[in-house]
């Protein structure tokens, strides 16, 4: 288990190297962000000095070890916009993000291993169908499209819920400023998260439904019924447990995808996470917090992934075989 | 996405309804209770004006020098308070400064409001002014329209001259600009060790995190790009004036979640509206629109270097009399913009009544088949896709008009962060740029967009299409220092005639300006075509 670790942290690092090298390359030719941080009057050789000032005229190799030479120290560079290291802006938006991520995988984990597994057991029943019916259709709706849509119906209609932001948030340990304690913050969440729910949550019941049905095919399924053991024991304990394997895996990966697809959630909803800053960044040219973003989100994608195989190493021995050859 | 799911979602869509209504019953139930109990929990405190103010962007710093935006000029009006200030017809009333008089040539004597106090407790005098000119002068974002000063100087404790290099006939547009900031507060060093005056753009400085100006409202807390408050100065020495005590400004970026905030009543006031949401807002009860032509021209620079066909005078006009302002305005812009044919827009000392836009097909064919390019030409053009209202749309349009007169041109859209490199390279023979006279004076259209592109004094620096003619930049200079106003109103409406009639660029339209907000407001005298509404006269009822 020790060597397959090492191996795969080893693995991680190699990845974050290249993460940092595509961020960066990008970086190096995505555009001027000088144009943003100063008026049209200013002239070119003014913006050149500026330009200067900030070290973009040096070479690409250049650049790029003092980036990763900074980096080792913690230090992800300087965002213009903001006027503060990009790291510090980063964290202080990652709770937003964050908590919007666990709120929505909180929906899908509370409605697809119920969902998936009624409609895998009863495959013909008109719920079951309906489910699925409704799964096609979130799965096909753009999220942002569900977004407008929600704040249309219970902000605009009905006034039910606020329509933008993060309401009342509360400071926890100096840093983590939390919507999650304060009724205001959690009814902020309410729409943002049901949103950013609405494409993995059909994902799920599909894939909980497939692997479910293919194991109550399967011969010690079989062999169970016939023992005489009662249903709801065949169906959680003998053939759900067995069908978590995949969901694991694909879980851990969707997972980051999750907080990649943030982006689109928090631009409609004003959502002040780390996903409306990035796009905000690329609007801005605020290349270093731009790359910044990307190396961050790229370790958060790795360690969830690294996290993910070490679990299923321990959950599936075989996994570990396989790992030493 | 594929038309068939798109039509599976429509058909389903009432079904994917039904199911977010039940996930929101699950989620759901818990807030509303939550909320019964948060509203007995605040007691109805005594009766606050509080302004819930929503745009697309916040200030990028608490400096007002740090950049000049019409987000950072928005703001200092909110905290700082000018010399002297535009009103709604573009006429200047006094601020801080009481009144003024020319001396001579190169002087103008401000005399300054007495009793007026910084934010700090300071009082405002002559010194600040003094000091706040000098800074303007070294910020990279001013310095270039602050040249022609040499500087101030303070006669008195409440006198003040602003003095010019030569004559200079705008130097109360420039003192639009001059916030005075409060010079106590701003010299010396800060707890790093940092001087406080120094004007950084890119990192932390004392200024960016701090303020002290004599305007009406002071910033209480602010969390960049999130939400800034401000509350009422208590000291401001205007007491006649409008009863907001704060204002809360959230920027939301996306134009359906702007609306979606007003609609549902989470903010009071929203700007810029898109223009996709004007009918609904104007048709919806307890709202309204305050919609104005705006003066920022957005225009085609034609390379008359890059493509032969283009240095052909008939065929510039050609493609002047091709191109239809009216019709782009009324199909593109949904009307929410003033169809040009010049660049001055009304109420500018350039502007010219008869120079109104041109088009006619026929005209158009006539002139092309007189022209050098009977058959037409190719031509490429480039265009932002992100910068100005629809400059995607805009463009493709005008493609497809120049096809008529058989101009083939192959059009090229980017981002701005990569449009303007692309643009100072001239990499195309067609190329798109809008312009704002900082000045609010026609001379600077002139002197960045069409006077002869020279690198040493820096003028025609935005002139990508390398239109030149001696006489336009005799008259732009010779407006420069021109301190009658009759007579620099004539020079400027000379260049706006020589460009029309060689069609030095082919102009579109100036771009409306719009703001909403709950019918309880004064919202209609508090806006101006500059747009930068003057929330501290702003009445709630």
């Amino acid at each position: 288990m020790f060597a397959f670790t090492v191996k795969r942290i080893l693995q991680a690092v190699i990845v974050m190297l290249i993460i940092s090298f595509i961020g960066f390359a990008i970086k190096h030719n995505f555009g001027d962000p000088i144009r943003d941080l100063v008026g049209q009057r200013v002239t070119a050789a003014e913006r050149a000095q500026i330009r200067e000032r900030l070290g973009l005229n040096d070479p690409f190799p250049v650049q790029y070890v003092r980036f990763l030479r900074d980096a080792l120290h913690g230090d992800l560079g300087q965002s213009y916009f903001f006027k503060k290291p990009a790291t510090e802006v980063i964290v202080k938006k990652a709770p937003a993000t964050l908590e919007l991520v666990f709120c929505a995988a909180l929906i899908i984990v509370v409605l697809s291993i119920p969902l998936g597994i009624y409609s895998a057991i009863r495959p013909k029943s008109f719920f079951s169908r309906f489910v699925m019916g409704g799964s096609i259709v979130g799965v096909s709706m753009p999220v942002f499209l569900t977004a407008i849509l929600l704040i249309y119906i219970f902000s605009v209609e009905l006034h039910w819920l606020p329509s933008y932001g993060r309401g009342q948030t509360v400071l926890l340990f100096g840093w983590w400023d939390s919507g999650l304690l304060t009724a205001d913050g959690l009814k902020h969440l309410i729409m943002p998260s049901i949103a950013l729910s609405s494409i993995m949550l059909p994902l799920f019941i599909r894939l909980i439904r497939s692997e479910m049905m293919e194991v109550l095919e399967s011969e010690y399924v079989k062999f169970a019924w016939a023992k005489g053991i009662k249903p709801w024991r065949v169906w959680i304990v003998h053939a759900f447990k067995n069908t978590l394997l995949p969901v694991i895996t694909v879980g851990g990966v969707q997972l980051g995808i999750m907080v990649a697809f943030t982006i689109l959630t928090e631009t409609v909803f004003q959502w002040q996470g780390m996903g409306s800053m990035f796009i905000e960044s690329v609007e801005r040219s605020d290349t270093s917090l731009m790359v910044a973003y990307l190396v961050f989100v790229g370790i958060v994608f790795v360690l969830v992934n690294t996290l993910v195989d070490i679990i299923y190493g321990l959950v599936n021995p075989t996994v570990r075989v396989a790992g030493r050859q | 996405m594929k038309v068939s799911t798109f039509k599976t979602a429509g058909k389903f869509s009432l079904l994917v309804l039904s199911l977010l209504v039940a996930a929101l019953m699950l989620v759901g139930c818990s807030g509303e209770e939550k909320k019964e109990a948060a509203e007995k929990a605040a007691p109805a405190a005594p009766e606050k004006v509080t302004l819930k103010l929503a745009m697309d962007a916040d200030p990028v710093s608490l400096d007002p020098h740090v950049q000049l935006s019409g987000g950072m000029l928005q703001y200092s009006h909110l905290v700082f308070d000018p010399l002297v200030r535009y009103d709604k017809d573009m006429n200047f009333v006094p601020r801080l400064a009481e009144s003024w008089e020319r001396i001579d040539d190169l002087t103008m004597r401000f005399h300054l409001r007495k009793g007026v106090k910084f934010h700090s407790g300071n009082d405002f005098t002559a010194k600040d002014v003094v000091f706040t000119l000098d800074r303007l002068k070294k910020s990279d974002d001013y310095k270039g329209l602050f040249e022609p000063f040499t500087g101030a100087v303070a006669v008195d404790d409440y006198t003040v001259d602003l003095v010019t290099k030569k004559p200079y006939g705008l130097v109360l547009n420039m003192a639009t600009y001059i916030f005075p900031m409060d010079s106590k507060f701003y010299t010396g060093t800060d707890d790093k060790g940092k001087p406080k005056d120094a004007i950084i753009k890119t990192d932390y400085s004392f200024a960016n995190e701090n303020e002290s100006g004599t305007g009406p409202f002071v910033v209480t807390s602010r969390e960049q790009g999130v939400k800034t408050v401000f509350t009422r100065f208590k000291d401001y020495w205007n007491k006649d004036t409008g009863n907001v005590q704060e204002i809360i400004l959230s920027p939301i970026k996306n134009d359906a979640t702007r609306t979606a905030a007003l609609m549902s009543g989470d903010v009071d006031f929203v700007m810029p509206v898109p223009p996709q949401d004007l009918d609904r807002i104007r048709s919806t009860d307890g709202l309204q629109l305050v919609t104005m032509s705006g003066s920022r021209i957005i225009t085609y620079q034609l390379n008359e270097k890059r493509n032969p066909a283009l240095a052909d005078p008939k065929v510039r006009l050609a493609m002047a009399y091709a191109y239809d302002n009216q019709g782009v305005v009324e199909k593109i812009m949904n009307g929410f913009a003033t169809a040009a044919g010049q660049m001055s827009p009304q109420g500018y000392v350039g502007h010219v009544d008869s120079l109104v836009p041109r088009f006619d097909l026929d005209k158009a064919k006539a002139l092309m088949a007189e022209s050098g390019y009977p058959n037409g030409f190719e031509a490429t053009m480039i265009a932002p896709n992100n910068r100005y209202v629809n400059d995607e749309k805009i463009s493709e349009a005008f493609a497809s008009m120049m096809s008529k007169i058989g101009i083939k041109i192959s059009l090229k859209t980017m981002p701005k962060a990569q449009y303007w490199d692309q643009f100072d390279a001239q990499v195309a023979d067609i190329q798109m740029i809008g312009w704002h006279s900082d000045t609010e004076d026609s001379g600077n259209f002139f002197e960045f967009l069409s006077m002869c592109r020279n690198a040493e004094t820096g003028y025609g620096q935005y002139n990508s299409g390398n239109y030149c003619n001696a006489k336009v930049d005799e008259l732009t200079l010779a407006a420069q220092t021109e301190t009658d106003p009759a007579k620099r109103a004539a020079d400027l409406q000379e260049v706006e005639e020589i460009q029309y009639n060689e069609a030095g660029f082919i102009p579109l339209h100036w771009q409306n300006l719009s703001w909403a907000s709950k019918s309880n407001m004064n919202t209609e005298d508090i806006v101006n075509v500059m747009n930068f509404p003057y929330f501290g006269d702003l009445v709630i009822n």
